[in-house]
């Protein structure tokens, strides 16, 4: 049986009285009755902590890379005291059979009750033999893991929308988990990486109230991804007075103005960077000074360049997009419009001297 | 309802004949939609095309602000005016219905729309007299004033939702098409290339109503102000 939170606290020299001190603080910040502390205390006491699968994908790590680095709450808390992080091929010292067998032994014994991370994703060509995971193609090992999983994160691009790998023309035909998993709650957490803030702070929502957080249309929880970065940046007041930087090395780079006319893509990127911030919260790529590329919007590898904030309409050749096919319809449509004049000046002038019996008479 | 208006040999249609086709709704409807356009077209261009930087402190200066402002305000007022038409289509004559409804399995309309492609390429001689649109006026109205604004008004409130956040009316009604058109950057795109199609259809149709002013046999820039089309021969 897997330890309780209480367990766990005691162990780490926690008195049962400190422990009551905490559970009826809980309470009251919670805005429970008195009688809320108790049952903080009996949940604290009987619920066995949720174990997690994390599985690995078709991926380059970077996730785990960013959740290693989580500073609030620290990963190291998460991993140890909050939930227990059962099998993770990439951060668990056992390996081979005995690491695979505790895959079917967590499916077994916690049916229903355990949560699968996904990092990466499962490719589908050639019966998934692009990702082989302990000799099985990875799609089954995810398939049959999620089966009895209580509910499934999408950790970054690559599970929530594909990312690099799923690029056009995607020759594994790299597949995100909601398209191959079906019937359970399916967390995305976007990101290339996701901020590590972002992925504990989920993991933790959903282990302190025992649900999943809210989410948005695109499956995405809202307390992180409700707003898009230019909504919360700290450059948007020179964006709404009209004051942008120009060139990567103009003056008005040197004083921090918008980057919007730099392409940035934080107009229409989903994401906390711009409150939460990175590596502790100290910056993030706007903050230094270059734009948002969107890296955790659908596709963002295939909506044209990372310094292009209109995206390319391949059908058109190979550089243009909706405003240069535009404007340039819109100047044949001029051009055409006064050739025709033109020629219906001529063709009524003409006409004129012609017969007399032209019809068209205007005074 | 025949959409085809095209009566040649009628006497309602005989030369120095008057006829009320446009009424008042109609004809507000159509210059309040001309000032609004031009007015989101400028704006919008200049909101994904911001003018140069402008000196001074960021809590000085609001002019990316008025400019999105003064989008938003024409898009409401664009919007409006928009279901206002709609309900005029019901509730006004059948003339006021032509914009909404095209008559794709009328074979004389196919027909009229062939002769007046044909006399638009100075192979006609003669255009066809007609009380409301001409069927390649109505064809062109139909795709970018009826589509064109259900595409703007569906595209442009999304967008704008995205500002007002979730939960907001605009995300709730129109929140859904972002996901749907493949993300907030391709939605962008949609409303760009809108944007072009209305400006080249303005181009064209303000060409179109002049020369046909000045060519054909009916009236046209007079019949938007005071709703009577004059018929010359």
């Amino acid at each position: 049986m897997t330890e309780t939170f209480y367990d766990l606290l005691r162990k780490q020299g926690i008195t049962r009285r400190s422990f009551l001190k905490f559970c009826s603080l809980t309470a009251t910040s919670l805005g429970l009755s008195s009688a809320g502390a108790a049952k903080i205390a009996h949940a604290m006491e009987t619920k066995p902590r949720t174990p997690v699968i994390w599985l690995h994908g078709l991926e380059c790590t970077c996730c785990s890379e960013s959740f290693i680095r989580s500073a609030h709450p620290l990963a190291k808390d998460v991993v140890l005291s909050m939930l227990s992080l059962d099998y993770d091929d990439t951060l668990m010292a056992a390996a081979g059979h005995q690491a695979e067998a505790i895959l079917t032994e967590i499916r077994q014994k916690y049916k229903g009750n355990y949560i699968v991370a996904v990092e990466g994703n499962p490719p589908l060509n050639e019966d998934g033999m692009y990702c082989i995971h302990g000799g099985r193609p990875f799609v089954e090992v995810l398939k049959e893991t999620c089966a009895d999983a209580k509910a499934v994160i999408a950790w970054g691009a690559c599970a929530s929308w594909g990312c690099v790998q799923a690029a056009k023309p995607n020759p594994t035909r790299a597949t995100p988990v909601d398209k191959v998993i079906s019937g359970k709650p399916i967390i995305k957490v976007p990101g290339c990486p996701p901020i590590a803030e972002v992925m504990t702070g989920v993991v933790t929502y959903m282990l302190t109230f025992d649900r999943i957080p809210e989410l948005d249309r695109n499956g995405r929880p809202k307390m992180f991804y409700g707003q898009r970065i230019h909504d919360k940046c700290y450059r948007r007041p020179h964006f709404d007075a009209g004051q942008f930087v120009e060139a990567w090395d103009d003056d008005s780079a040197r004083k921090g103005y918008c980057l919007y006319k730099m392409d940035c893509k934080g107009p229409t990127t989903y994401n906390a960077c711009s409150t939460v911030r990175w590596n502790n919260g100290v910056s993030f790529p706007i903050q230094s000074g270059h734009g948002c590329i969107g890296c955790s919007e659908e596709g963002f590898w295939d909506k044209g360049g990372f310094y292009e904030r209109v995206t390319d309409i391949k059908q058109f050749g190979v550089e243009s997009n909706a405003d240069k096919v535009g404007g340039t319809t819109a100047a044949v449509a001029g051009a055409a419009v006064a050739a025709h004049a033109a020629v219906s000046a001529l063709k009524r002038a003409g006409a004129g001297k012609g017969t007399e019996k032209t019809e068209q008479g205007g005074k | 309802m025949s959409a085809v208006q095209q009566i040649d040999n009628d006497a309602e249609t005989a030369a120095g004949r008057s006829v009320y086709v446009y009424e008042g709704p109609v004809r507000l409807w159509h210059w309040i939609n001309a000032l609004c356009i031009l007015t989101l077209a400028v704006t919008g261009y200049l909101i994904a095309s911001p003018l140069p930087t402008v000196a001074g402190e960021a809590s000085a200066n609001f002019l990316m602000g008025y400019i999105r402002f003064a989008h938003f305000s024409a898009a409401y007022v664009f919007a409006v005016a928009f279901l206002v038409r709609i309900y005029w289509a019901i509730a006004g004559n059948h003339h006021a219905r032509q914009l909404f409804v095209l008559p794709v399995t009328d074979r004389e309309w196919w027909r009229g729309l062939l002769h007046e492609l044909r006399y638009y390429f100075f192979l006609a001689r003669l255009p066809k007299k007609y009380l409301g649109h001409n069927p390649l006026a109505h064809f062109f109205m139909f795709l970018f004033v009826t589509v064109a604004s259900v595409l703007m008004i569906f595209t442009g409130f999304a967008l704008y939702g995205e500002g007002k956040g979730l939960g907001s009316w605009q995300d709730a009604l129109f929140g859904w098409v972002i996901p749907f058109l493949g993300g907030s950057q391709a939605t962008h795109s949609w409303h760009h290339l809108g944007m072009w199609g209305i400006v080249c259809f303005v181009i064209i149709h303000v060409y179109a109503a002049i020369r046909e002013d000045i060519l054909s046999r009916q009236s046209m820039i007079s019949t938007m102000v005071s709703g009577y089309r004059m018929f010359r021969d």
